[in-house]
């Protein structure tokens, strides 16, 4: 027992500092977006909305007030605890959340999609898990596998080979490669379809909308990771105990297999979760290469339109997915390498 | 007394620095070359036999692909390719190390203080960079350059911001493995101030991973303003800058791909020169 308290003690301060961050960078968001306060209610209302009904909106939301009490009020309605002030009847704006005016979750109204943000932003959000998920599935494996070839003989054909294939993958940006494959399997060939709307109206297959874009993920990424694996991989071969299991008579490939992998999967292991950030990045610019309806799109169109409730309802997701995966890299770190302890 | 005067002092040989070795490495030269390649072009642009890069020739609408007369063809307003792709390179090469060094200049000064000073200072500099190394990167760029606007000094400006937090976690870090050793507690005792000693004493003996870091953040830089320009955030028009030329060119992709294959074909090349540079030095560093 005595062993067991100071890691719930751990892991709860662990947690605590989570928040923190999470708290921190929302704080950060809205302090962005919401920095000029005639901007906010102007952009709430459109353009073309009367300035009467632009100063009453600014009234009512108490945007005289300063920052810090306005993000207050901001989390008070994320958390449920009051009302969302925009779907007062007496602000004539028609918005309408089923949901209720008050509930956890309630990331307020989108001015770009006239509609709540919640029915927004979760379908669109699983068709860019499925994106990314389908991405990673490839990324971890093909990453792992040329990382471990190269780095099991360093200096070979084989190593140099994959590490200009790695070097060269991490020099072609997303929109780049997009560019190149779509110019040559769209255009050229005519293989594959230019666009991934996600509907089978233009005549493809969903599964082929997907090629692309997935190609263009794992391209960028796995030329990060195959290197990532090779130095770790190039380390742990140089080490004394693969030298003492060859000299025991192991066969090569019994070396990398029982001595080497093991040991090299430490230090990627940190690097393939915190991938999952670059990955969501990566995303931004492929859907809007494919035209893919999914959040990274959605995140650009909400920037460019001035959607602040859908902004940072999408920046919080976003924060929180980065976080929880940094998270299980710390602890799965933790458990691999048991020299090593959370902090 | 007289014994000390003549104690002869050792002689110091140190191996020959990492920048003096460089001719060596075959991959980071490989790199040198593809980036002079641009660094010329870029300075000789104004004398080059190109034609202006925001003219319109009306006339080459009509037969849009690489001729004789514009050698990587014009684009839909009828400019030349050629020209504003060399043009576009001034740009880049102006604009990304411009902001990489900003964010050095930002970077450094929190690494030392917090990897020298510890305690609070440490706890409090390294929570502010967590908190916005945790934004996935590209987001920060997109809120940030929506709300402020696209200009040169808000491109550099996003990037300070986004990349110095991670050049203070690598300050911080080599700061730390450093402070514990004799060099910095004879320089305590020599009585040096404490910013004497940031950045005289632990600053250049930390400049062998921050070289390879300077190389490898130029060329994400480089991707960085080139996807800024891809999503419409880019340097305003209507001088060229290459990822607003891809952009521009994707909506003609299925007739033109040239129009969008070149500018893209531009910043590969250059940010590979750069990727390739720094893994060079990285291999010339292990090998010490």
């Amino acid at each position: 027992m005595r062993d067991r308290l100071p890691v719930i003690v751990l892991i709860a301060r662990k947690l605590l500092s989570v928040i923190l961050t999470l708290l921190l960078a929302s704080f950060l968001v809205f302090a962005v977006s919401e920095f000029s306060p005639g901007n906010v209610a102007r952009k709430t209302l459109g353009p073309y909305a009367p300035q009467e009904s632009v100063d009453l909106l600014y009234q009512k939301l108490g945007l005289k007030d300063p920052l810090v009490e306005r993000y207050g009020r901001w989390l008070g309605i994320l958390l449920g605890l009051r009302a969302d002030p925009l779907q007062d009847p007496a602000l004539k704006l028609n918005f309408v959340d089923p949901r209720g005016a008050r509930y956890f979750g309630n990331f307020g109204y989108s001015s770009l999609y006239k509609a709540p943000v919640n029915d927004v932003i979760w379908s669109r959000l699983g068709a860019t898990a499925m994106l990314a998920g389908i991405a990673f599935a490839i990324i971890v494996p093909l990453s792992l596998t040329l990382g471990i070839l190269a780095g099991m003989r360093e200096g070979g054909l084989l190593d140099r080979t994959i590490s200009v294939f790695g070097i060269v993958a991490t020099s072609v940006p997303e929109f780049a490669s997009g560019v190149f494959l779509v110019a040559l399997f769209v255009v050229l060939l005519g293989w594959l379809p230019g666009t991934s709307p996600l509907t089978t109206g233009g005549g493809w297959p969903v599964w082929s909308q997907l090629v692309l874009p997935v190609s263009v993920l794992v391209l960028y990424d796995s030329g990060y990771l195959v290197r990532m694996v090779r130095g770790a991989m190039v380390d742990v071969m140089n080490r004394p105990f693969i030298r003492t299991a060859m000299l025991k008579g192991l066969s090569f490939p019994q070396v990398v297999l029982r001595h080497g992998l093991r040991n090299a999967m430490i230090a990627p292991f940190t690097v393939i979760l915190l991938q999952i950030n670059f990955l969501i990045s990566g995303v931004v610019v492929t859907e809007l290469v494919f035209a893919y309806p999914g959040f990274g799109r959605m995140i650009l169109d909400a920037s460019l339109f001035g959607d602040i409730s859908l902004i940072e309802a999408a920046t919080l997701i976003a924060l929180c997915v980065a976080v929880t995966t940094q998270l299980l890299g710390d602890a799965g770190y933790a458990l691999l390498n048991p020299q090593i302890r959370l902090r | 007394m007289t014994a000390i005067d003549h104690l002869p002092a050792e002689p110091v040989t140190r191996a020959p620095g990492l920048l003096r070795r460089l001719p060596t490495s075959g991959v980071a030269m490989c790199g040198l070359a593809l980036i002079l390649v641009w660094v010329l072009a870029a300075i000789l642009a104004p004398v080059l036999p190109l034609d202006p890069p925001n003219k319109s020739f009306y006339a080459a609408l009509a037969h849009s692909a690489p001729s004789a007369a514009h050698w990587l063809g014009v684009d839909k307003s009828g400019r030349d390719i050629l020209a504003r792709i060399v043009f576009g390179a001034r740009q880049v090469l102006t604009v990304a190390p411009t902001a990489a060094i900003a964010a050095y200049l930002i970077g450094c000064p929190l690494g030392l203080l917090a990897g020298y000073y510890g305690g609070w200072v440490d706890a409090a500099i390294s929570r502010l960079c967590d908190v916005i190394l945790s934004f996935p990167i590209i987001i920060l760029y997109v809120i940030l350059i929506s709300t402020i606007g696209p200009s040169v000094l808000n491109i550099v400006l996003a990037v300070v911001i986004a990349a110095s937090p991670g050049i203070a976690r690598i300050v911080r870090g080599l700061t730390l493995e450093q402070r514990h050793l004799d060099y910095v507690a004879a320089a305590q005792l020599r009585r040096e101030s404490a910013v004497f000693i940031m950045l005289v004493e632990l600053l250049p003996n930390c400049r062998g991973p921050l070289i390879t870091d300077f190389c490898l953040r130029i060329g994400y830089t480089i991707i960085t303003i080139g996807i800024m320009g891809f999503l419409g955030l880019g340097l305003p028009p209507p001088d060229p800058d290459w990822g607003t030329m891809v952009k521009e060119g994707t909506v003609m992709i299925s007739v033109h791909p040239y129009v969008s294959l070149f500018p893209a074909i531009a910043i590969v090349t250059l940010v590979l020169g750069f990727n390739l540079l720094a893994d060079g030095l990285r291999e010339l560093a292990l090998k010490e």
